[in-house]
């Protein structure tokens, strides 16, 4: 359902100002979405100046200085601080990326920082990804087989079929682009969204795999589908540099391949 | 103890409203928006022809009527509308192929798009009114 207004308990409230320590002198203001479940209050924001002159680059860092320095309530997902874990996606400065591979200095002005957008809120920054995962389980993300691995014991590919898995097997699963998606914002129920397309997309182009028309079938509907249309929001979002919007047009053009 | 907030009472994290919006977005949404209002404008070209068919009083009437500076308004809305889901139409069908995928790709489409409902706009108003 297309609802463009918050819910009643959903709306962001003005929070509280953390000033910098005296005597910073280059300060970056950071707008922060806060939700503590433990009050039941509305979710806030809060603001808080950090020094640049003792702050990593990237959007990360400050947040990680805030929580050690500042606020040590402040919460968030985080692990590889690389880009490789998929733990700290956010919506910072407008758009859907890891906090981790952004830097402070490409975002103009207050840097506004948000939990991935359309998701229920566990806490702060930490989106419940529930259905999500239970979405990326339906399409069995694993290697389906009927006939016996050959005597050698591995099913080979050549570097043919190895290259068409490239740019699908990056995919680290942080839902940048899926949360980024106006069309799983309304429709998240029933549509897979982006990121589980794009993993849809990486066992149906395996050569190994032996379940292409039982995937396919899977995907046939009006809703899990072809609730894409094209926007392009998570190609522009994808922190990795992937091409979800691609990876599912390569599913619809398998459909109408397959109907002859 | 604390109580804290069940799953069910968790809140919705902000969308629409604070979602940095790629041209690409704005010109889907235009492309819906345009194919809406290209149905009521075929409204108006039915009309057109209905009032012929009830005699040439009714029909004057709605010549007036188109005639007017809200029914060029009307048409100008009409053909940019039209000449815009044309274009983007297009843009579709190669993204339906499989093409075009890439962000510069993207990119260089928004203003081909925009570009080319522009300049179709024009030529037809010129034919028209020449």
């Amino acid at each position: 359902m297309v609802e463009f207004s918050l819910p009643k308990n959903s709306k962001p409230t003005k929070g509280k100002t953390h000033a910098a320590p005296a005597g910073a002198k280059n300060l970056k203001r950071f707008e922060i979405y806060r939700y503590d479940p433990d009050t039941g209050a509305n979710p806030r924001i809060d603001t808080y100046d950090v020094d640049m002159d003792s702050c990593g680059p990237m959007v990360l860092d400050a947040l990680l200085k805030i929580k050690d320095e500042t606020d040590q309530t402040l919460t968030l997902r985080r692990s590889c601080r690389e880009g490789i874990c998929g733990s700290c996606s956010m919506n910072i400065d407008g758009g859907n990326t890891l906090a981790c591979l952004k830097p402070i200095e490409d975002c103009k002005g207050t840097v506004r920082v948000y939990p991935l957008p359309h998701m229920p809120v566990v806490k702060d920054l930490v989106p419940d990804l529930t259905h999500i995962y239970a979405q990326y389980a339906s399409i069995e993300p694993w290697m389906k087989n009927d006939t016996p691995p050959p005597s050698s014991g591995e099913r080979l590919q050549s570097p043919e079929e190895r290259a068409k898995l490239d740019g699908l097997w990056e995919c680290i699963l942080c839902f940048c682009c899926t949360t980024s998606c106006p069309s799983y914002w309304w429709n998240g129920d029933r549509y897979l969204g982006p990121a589980v397309l794009l993993q849809a997309a990486r066992w149906i182009n395996d050569s190994r795999d032996e379940a292409t028309g039982e995937r396919l079938d899977n995907l046939e509907d009006p809703f899990r589908l072809y609730r894409c249309h094209t926007i392009m929001n998570c190609t522009n979002t994808c922190p990795k540099g992937l091409n979800p919007a691609k990876a599912i047009a390569d599913i619809k053009m398998k459909m109408v391949e397959r109907a002859g | 103890m604390t109580q804290t907030a069940k799953p069910a009472d968790r809140p919705l994290s902000p969308h629409v409203f604070i979602y940095r919006w790629p041209l690409a977005s704005l010109l889907s949404i235009t492309h819906r928006i345009t194919g809406i209002g290209l149905t009521i404008g075929t409204l108006l070209l039915t009309s057109w022809i209905v009032s012929a068919t009830h005699g040439g009083d009714s029909y004057a009437a709605f010549t007036a009527f188109i005639g007017s500076p809200f029914g060029y308004f009307l048409l100008l809305g009409f053909s940019l509308a039209l000449f815009y889901h044309l274009c983007n139409g297009i843009r579709h069908l190669f993204w339906d192929a499989g093409m075009n995928f890439e962000i510069a790709q993207t990119n260089s489409g928004n203003w081909l798009v925009l570009s080319g409902t522009v300049v179709l706009t024009a030529a037809a108003w010129l034919l028209a009114l020449m």
